[in-house]
């Protein structure tokens, strides 16, 4: 057996990815990425080919911040390279970041960016974009969390497409119900791959094996609870990543639970079993107290990036919580510690998104019940996938427990292929994982 | 479930009654309902049992099938709800308005037609809305002798027109704030909250309980009359409160319904063997013995809940109707109206499933339907607000100073400062902006500041009109009580999708049967 070499498994991958999107017969080629297995890298690499092969490429985003995003990044790439940023009509549309770029073009009106080799915006703008002649091609990035109507609405703008993203994360949602179309192949509150697939089957399928934002620590559990068909492996070996504090541990829980995490990768900050509101107050603080000791001590990183120790600071951490109330509680409780510059937001905003520490509040933490939506595989997924070094896990005793009271009862509908593996079984796969990284809350 | 209707809900559970969620009605009533109460037979999906149908309270129109697998007693049920359905949905179609309209084609300003009002159903529960989409979906494919001589069982004339009507006002009981067909149930627990889970508030007889328990001292409390209601049956075991269906309680079909359905099977038997003319006579008169006793038997099931469909509209009607209720019902009469052309027009019934186009456009629509009503509930109801207060969404406050200020351009407009002060706790930050009801329309207000003392500072930032000064009366004064919401009041539609023809590669292209679908092919299936 020859040792696995993620570099030259990566470059197998990619170098498959660029000829069936430069070389290929099919109209599309769709490829699945694990959490940092080097997404933007490709899409900005096969940009980059697109347009060097005379192709007029559009790409698509979901959101402004990832459009942003990916403009600075080919503009990095290849200062030289003429990028359209086609952006709304509303105050303040794009980063202000992209006006400091000379050949970055940036207007509200598809037709000024005409003749440009490249074109990016969000899937929203696109679907307003009328009577153009058709792209030669497209790159549609995080096409998992695309919704199968905004696939719609823009399909008819290119002739062939690259899809990129990460099947394990958030599914797009609706606001409405949308039961009357569970089945049908084009139903518009899927995901755009899923659509894709059912009516095209024989599109090129593929996969990055490795990601090289989780250490060696996470990404096997990662891959086995959420990618158990679909495995990835770690860039990175066991002791490539390092996290070290400059103060020792006072011995206070969150101090605990700060060594475990820095020694294993993994915390599990277990709090009393108790029913609470969602903005539990003594678990909001908890994680507040995580953050203000992680600053306090002063943390350093050492990862494969640099030779020396990075400083752990406010900007490398990040605090993910379900819903919004519990991430407007939790800065509250950092302002009144007086921490500042740590990014706090949900599960949904922190796709695709990379820090060295996370510190996350369990979904399921102090809850009676157990909703499809505490449930969703994916959101567990990107709260335990975020981080490079270490990730703490606030919660509740008792989720176990409440697990098995609430099996899965969602109708089945025909027609819909079941995701595995389903929310319930994925969080038993993480919370048993965590146990072993227990440390109980002591106030 | 929200923060203060958990809080409703421990409330009614102390007081032993429900507790208002609302002060305003949130739905359109009509002055003329037509409420339909219908009932299924137990073991057959879509084998109706009887209805109870009308406009009056005192004068139900009572539908019976008392051989519910027999096919023609079931045409000859659906053939009479159309005689009662169709002429009060039709005497809707003629009394129209003139409204301007942008043609979609042309763009041109254009009179139409809008019915000036609509008809509105209203059925007990959730499931009754089901209900009435499998009657529609089995009824509007079904072929007249006149549409096609051939048809081995053509149904009666009428049918067909309404399981389209069926079929409409079922999909757009979909559209979050749509009135046209309503289910008890969802109406009252849009309005209170019971001390119950929200499941058992699927129970008509159960929500009523709580909702209009009896006052004074000794009076049963709303959870002990939710719970006779529910489960309290009488000395032959059968429920004092019948379900709101359409499904039948097991013990009432089992021990009453069973025996007279069989009773009246016999009785059409010894019509059918009689040999000469006054057996016949006797037979007869020993049928119409036991359909009478199957259509007694039914009613008795119907009626209880008959009046509690009624009830619950008369406790609504003790609201005010919500200032923007109108808006929404006029976006119904505008579902009607464009319902009625299609059918004046002769175009084929609904599809049996949308295309993709329609689909996403129909999935687009009502999210923007919900944004609307969830916003204009808001501003509509305080203690709607009040819900949206604990959530973070939104604040109400005093203007404590207003600060002039312009935008640092050529011609300068104004950006007035505006400091309020507040308790509530919204969840602003940067780039946040807020929005306030400036005679209707919203005005916008981006996040500025908090205070040392918990006042927020907006800056304003339309509705100033075009001048360097703020007209007149858009600019908020000191001592002002405003409540902003950080949702948007209005909802922007969605991009245009394309033609259906157009459906692109990656939704399989444009659908085979533009035209619209056949009806099932005939099986052996269906000549048993």
């Amino acid at each position: 057996m020859s040792v696995f070499d993620p570099s030259s498994a990566a470059a197998e991958a990619t170098a498959a990815i660029l000829a069936d999107t430069l070389h290929g017969t099919a109209r599309g080629v769709v490829v699945d990425s694990p959490p940092g297995a080097g997404k933007s890298t490709l899409v900005v690499r096969a940009a980059l080919e697109l347009a060097a092969a005379g192709r007029p490429l559009m790409v698509v985003a979901q959101t402004n911040a990832q459009v942003d995003d990916l403009v600075l990044r080919l503009a990095e790439k290849q200062p030289e390279l003429e990028v359209g940023r086609l952006h709304s009509s509303d105050s303040d549309p794009y980063d202000r970041a992209l006006d400091g770029l000379e050949r970055v073009r940036k207007s509200a009106k598809a037709a000024d960016l005409a003749g440009l080799p490249v074109v990016v915006s969000t899937a929203a703008k696109w679907a307003h974009v009328k009577n153009v002649e058709p792209w030669a091609h497209a790159i549609v990035d995080e096409a998992y969390q695309m919704r199968s109507d905004a696939l719609l609405a823009v399909a008819g703008l290119f002739e062939r497409a690259l899809f990129v993203g990460d099947p394990g994360q958030l599914d797009p949602f609706s606001v409405v119900g949308a039961e009357q179309w569970a089945g049908l192949s084009y139903d518009p509150s899927a995901s755009a791959v899923s659509t894709l697939l059912a009516h095209n089957p024989e599109l090129p399928q593929h996969r990055l094996p490795v990601s090289w934002r989780l250490p060696a620590s996470a990404a096997p559990l990662v891959s086995d609870a959420f990618y158990p068909y679909t495995p990835f492996r770690s860039g990175t070996g066991p002791g490539d990543r390092r996290l070290s504090f400059g103060a020792p541990s006072d011995g206070s829980a969150q101090d605990r639970v700060l060594d475990e995490a820095a020694e294993s990768g993994w915390g599990l900050l277990e709090l009393p079993a108790r029913h609470t509101p969602r903005t539990d107050p003594e678990a909001v603080r908890a994680v507040a107290l995580v953050v203000r000791r992680l600053l306090d001590r002063g943390g350093a990183a050492v990862s494969e990036r640099a030779e020396e120790p990075v400083p752990l600071t406010a900007g490398r951490i990040a605090v993910g919580t379900a819903h919004r109330d519990q991430a407007a509680a939790v800065r509250a409780a950092l302002a009144e510690l007086g921490v500042s510059g740590v990014t706090v937001d949900t599960a949904n905003r922190l796709q695709g998104r990379e820090y060295d520490v996370t510190v996350v509040l369990h979904p399921l933490s102090g809850r009676p019940d157990a909703t499809a939506f505490h449930l969703e595989t994916g959101r567990l997924c990107v709260l335990a996938s975020r981080h490079r070094h270490a990730c703490v896990v606030v919660c509740r005793a008792g989720v176990t427990d409440l697990l098995d009271e609430h099996p899965s009862t969602e109708p089945v509908q025909l027609g819909v292929t079941v995701k595995f593996p389903d929310g319930w079984e994925a969080n038993h796969a993480v919370l048993s994982h965590l146990a072993e990284h227990r440390v109980r809350w002591t106030p | 479930m929200s923060l203060i209707a958990h809080l409703a809900r421990m409330e009614a559970v102390e007081a032993g009654r429900a507790q208002p969620l609302a002060t305003v009605r949130h739905r359109h009533l009509s002055a003329r309902p037509l409420v339909l109460v219908p009932l299924t037979t137990a073991g057959e999906a879509g084998a109706p049992l009887g209805a109870l149908v009308g406009t009056d309270p005192a004068e139900p129109r009572l539908l019976v099938v008392p051989q519910p697998r027999d096919r023609e007693q079931r045409f000859a049920f659906l053939a009479e709800l159309a005689e009662v359905v169709l002429p009060y949905v039709e005497g809707y179609a003629d009394d129209v308005e003139p409204v301007e309209r942008k043609d979609p084609a042309t763009g041109e300003k254009v009179l139409v037609d809008l019915c000036a009002d609509a008809p509105q159903l209203i059925v007990p529960s959730r499931a009754g809305i089901a209900y009435v989409r499998l009657l529609g979906r089995s009824m509007r494919f079904r072929r007249t002798a006149e549409q096609d001589p051939d048809t081995p069982y053509p149904a009666p004339p009428r049918v067909p027109l309404l399981g389209r009507w069926l079929t409409h006002y079922g999909e757009r009981a979909r559209v979050p704030g749509s009135s046209l067909l309503l289910a008890a149930t969802d109406l009252l627990n849009r309005h209170w909250a019971t001390g119950q889970s929200s499941l058992e508030d699927q129970h008509l007889g159960a929500l009523l309980a709580w909702i209009d328990a009896p006052d004074g001292p000794g009076a049963a409390s709303g959870a002990e009359a939710a719970h006779r209601a529910e489960l309290g049956r009488d000395e032959r075991g059968q429920l004092l409160c019948p379900p709101a269906g359409p499904a039948t309680d097991p013990a009432f079909d089992n021990q009453l319904l069973a025996p007279a359905i069989e009773a009246y099977d016999r009785a059409r038997l010894g019509v059918g063997a009689a040999e000469d003319g006054a057996a016949a006579e006797l037979a007869l008169g020993a049928l119409h013995r036991a359909e009478g006793e199957v259509r007694r038997l039914v009613a008795s099931q119907l009626k209880p809940t008959w009046d509690a469909s009624w009830r619950a509209l008369a406790l609504l009607r003790e609201l005010p109707e919500g200032a923007r209720v109108a808006d929404r019902w006029t976006r119904d009469r505008w579902s009607f109206t464009a319902h009625r052309d299609r059918i004046t027009a002769g175009e084929p019934p609904q599809p049996r499933r949308d295309d993709a186009v329609t689909a996403a456009a129909k999935l687009a629509a009502r999210e923007q339907a919900q944004g609307q009503l969830d916003a204009q509930e808001a501003l509509d109801d305080p203690l709607v607000l009040a819900g949206r207060r604990l959530a973070g969404e939104a604040f109400t406050g005093e203007v404590t100073e207003v600060v002039m200020a312009w935008t640092e351009s050529k011609r300068p407009a104004p950006r007035p400062l505006v400091t309020v002060r507040t308790g509530d706790r919204p969840h602003l930050g940067g780039g946040v902006k807020a929005y306030r009801s400036l005679d209707g329309r919203p005005q916008a207000a981006e996040f500025v500041a908090l205070e040392e003392d918990g006042s927020v500072v907006l800056r304003l930032l339309d509705k100033m009109g075009r001048a360097k000064e703020p007209a007149p009366g858009t600019v908020p004064e000191k001592g002002d009580r405003i409540a902003w919401t950080l949702f948007e009041h209005d909802q922007r539609s969605g991009p245009k999708l394309p033609d259906p023809e157009e459906t692109p590669w990656t939704h399989g292209g444009p659908p085979r049967h533009p035209e619209g679908e056949l009806p099932d092919a005939v099986t052996p299936e269906d000549l048993l």
